[in-house]
């Protein structure tokens, strides 16, 4: 019998779809805590509604086809404490510091006890009671390093360039990185407080603003799993919408991360071009969606916007362009000497740390994972489109490049396929959302698997949501890589994550 | 690669003409400008980015400016790496609390004269995440705002009046 239906039959079920998600005692809660760290199970997300933890969990990707869907774990903690995960699973270490944070539950057990989102900003625990703080800030006491000779580089929170903020703190020898430690939080917004009690519209439009790069991967997991708590449905037609949308997402990103990794190496040709073609993707978008993100398109009940013939063709010689273009830059990345010296062995991932973390998207796709959430647990239309996986086993920077030149490829034949049988029809359904109930979803947005978990009250309202962003599981692995590599290096390697910061924060 | 340069030899570039300057903005601009002091910088501005808070759209935006088709460092405007090099900080964001510091720190380590920049909806007043706990609200809650871009996220030739606008009234209102 499988750890999954043990579980479920252990404990008592609650109502969520599509996953099952069931109510389960201590000692199951421990058993989990066991097969997580045995490598039995994989954690997908972990979250609080303030009464409970819930896991997210997915039994190992074995041989296909998969056998067992994802399933949910709950553990009630009427006295505001619980056994950690983290203490014997490193992964679930940041998610517990944060729902210790922002709910007060307390894991017991949890190794590090410092506080993650929590600054001393906003009073404490501002999820569940709440308790008034000094808001003049918390110190914050970095791990310890010993031995000579080295020396702390600071960076951050406002960092050199053109990105979000965050602190990353480097111990160095000589050149030479002995440990980088992150500390995040600074983009925190309080997402989730203020989606609890926001009508769906609102919650709709916050989903959309975690992480704008992901924007239309978030409306989208977002949308599913209110659909599946209400029982809505999206018309044929806005399902594949949406496909359309989430891949002239997936193209545009990798567009301008690929570029961006060659810009950190010194080449700017590459970036340039890249630059030009990720302009040309997002024009195609405010031609055929009216947004150049295509934020707020992806509602629930399906899309906010139809594709006219105007779009379609806009579309299609934006793909025609890329076919046309895209190839000589591939040509230009493989055959470039001085550019490969920089990215082929730099900022390698242990596969099995890819495997225990669970790392989405390409950073674990480069890394010999084959977990992509379009093909498994799967979500309309990609079960009737083709499409491959790519996969690579190097775990290097230059890895991580080239899943993504094969995702553009990919993404490129998807939009065809979808341009070829969009369905006709009305793109949103006039049904009203209505509950109570519970949904949940995994979209595969450019930078990995996003899971959305919501649950809906009576009068239509969002009771509760929880996004979990693909970086949860990546950014830890970007401290893993970055050691023993020059300090000149982790702008490459961290671009070639490109892990997001607001999304993480919240 | 020397086919891949040969080719744009040939080719007509993609940087397109400059969009005008919103008037509107300049108007605005050159009144509050006016009272401003007198030292001349010339037609150009060194920029510090400053993400306070946003979800990272307007970033993206932002970095479209560098590429092909705006061009931006064609009209003077180009992208500092640090306060101490800038004239204009260009705020993201609703600012959120764990980020008000870390704003004005960045505010004070830029020498005078110095203008201020918000850009994006949440910039304003927070946007839609206006009145969280863990946000302070727009920009100008925390430092002195000069010039509001708006949009969610404002598009890159929104972005480009904006910033030629304030060259333009600096250069006829005299900085301060």
């Amino acid at each position: 019998m499988s750890l999954q239906s043990e579980l479920l039959e252990s404990g008592t079920p609650a109502p969520q779809r599509p996953w099952p998600r069931a109510v389960v005692t201590k000692d199951a809660w421990r058993r989990c805590i066991r097969e997580l760290a045995a490598g039995n199970a994989t954690l997908l997300g972990y979250w609080s509604d303030g009464e409970a933890v819930h896991m997210a969990l997915i039994e190992p990707e074995a041989a296909e086809p998969q056998p067992f869907t994802p399933f949910v774990v709950s553990l009630p903690c009427p006295d505001g404490r619980y056994p950690s995960v983290a203490g014997a699973h490193p992964p679930a270490l940041r998610l517990e510091r944060a729902i210790h944070d922002l709910h007060g539950l307390t894991p017991v057990g949890l190794p590090d006890a410092r506080p993650w989102l929590d600054h001393g900003r906003w009073g404490r625990h501002p999820l569940g009671a709440r308790q008034e703080a000094p808001a003049d800030g918390l110190g914050y006491t970095f791990l310890p390093v010993e031995g000579p000779p080295m020396h702390e580089i600071a960076v951050g929170p406002v960092h050199a360039g053109i990105i979000e903020p965050g602190h990353f703190r480097f111990t160095a020898s000589g050149e030479t990185v002995v440990r980088l430690e992150q500390r995040l939080g600074f983009t925190h917004k309080g997402t989730e407080s203020l989606m609890a009690g926001a009508t769906v519209e609102r919650a709709a439009r916050l989903a959309g603003r975690v992480s704008g790069d992901s924007t239309v991967a978030y409306a989208l997991a977002f949308a599913m799993a209110v659909e599946s708590a209400t029982g809505l449905e999206a018309p044929p037609r806005a399902v594949w919408l949406r496909a359309v949308m989430a891949e002239l997402e997936r193209l545009a990103n990798h567009l301008g991360d690929i570029g961006a990794i060659c810009n950190d190496a010194a080449f700017a040709l590459l970036h340039a071009h890249c630059g030009a073609l990720r302009e040309r993707v997002l024009r195609a978008a405010a031609v055929s969606f009216g947004h150049r993100l295509m934020m707020d398109r992806v509602v629930p009940g399906g899309v906010a916007c139809d594709l006219d013939d105007g779009g379609a063709a806009a579309i299609s010689s934006l793909i025609a362009d890329m076919r046309r273009h895209f190839p000589e830059l591939v040509e230009l990345y493989e055959n470039t000497t001085s550019l490969q010296d920089r990215t082929v062995t730099t900022g390698t991932l242990d596969p099995g740390l890819a495997r225990r973390y669970g790392a989405g998207g390409y950073v674990g796709r480069a890394t010999g994972r084959t977990f992509d959430a379009r093909r498994w647990p799967g979500y309309p239309p990609y079960p009737e489109l083709a499409f491959e996986v790519p996969v690579r086993s190097e775990g290097d920077v230059d890895a991580r490049v080239w899943i993504r030149i094969h995702e553009v490829y990919q993404s490129l034949a998807l939009l065809e396929q979808c341009l070829a049988r969009l369905p006709r029809g009305r793109v949103l359904s006039g049904k009203i959302v209505a509950g109570p109930g519970e949904g949940v979803s995994l979209v595969e947005g450019f930078r990995g698997d996003i899971l959305a978990w919501v649950r809906v009250a009576g009068d239509g309202a969002i009771a509760r949501c929880h996004l979990r962003d693909p970086s949860w599981f990546q950014w830890p692995l970007l401290e893993a890589v970055v050691e023993g590599n020059i300090v000149a290096d982790f702008p490459l390697i961290n671009k070639s994550f490109n892990c997001s910061y607001s999304g993480h924060d919240l | 690669m020397r086919k891949l340069l040969f080719k744009n030899l040939i080719q007509r570039p993609l940087t397109e003409p400059r969009p005008p300057a919103d008037d509107a903005l300049l108007a605005d601009l050159a009144e509050r400008l006016a009272t401003s002091s007198r030292r001349a910088l010339g037609r150009s501005l060194s920029i510090r980015e400053v993400d306070a808070g946003s979800c990272n759209g307007c970033e993206l935006e932002i970095h479209a400016l560098a590429n092909v088709y705006y061009d931006l460092e064609r009209f003077g405007l180009r992208f500092v790496a640090s306060p101490r090099h800038a004239d204009v900080l260009l705020v993201t964001g609703p600012v959120t609390k764990n980020m008000r510091e870390a704003l004005e720190r960045t505010w004070h380590a830029t020498p005078d004269p110095k203008w201020v920049v918000a850009v994006g909806d949440c910039a304003l007043d927070g946007g839609p995440f206006a009145g969280s706990y863990a946000v302070v609200g727009g920009v100008s809650a925390v430092v002195p705002v000069d010039l509001h871009i708006r949009g969610c996220p404002p598009s890159p030739k929104a972005l480009l009046e904006g910033l030629i606008a304030l060259v333009e009234s600096k250069s006829v209102a005299g900085p301060r």
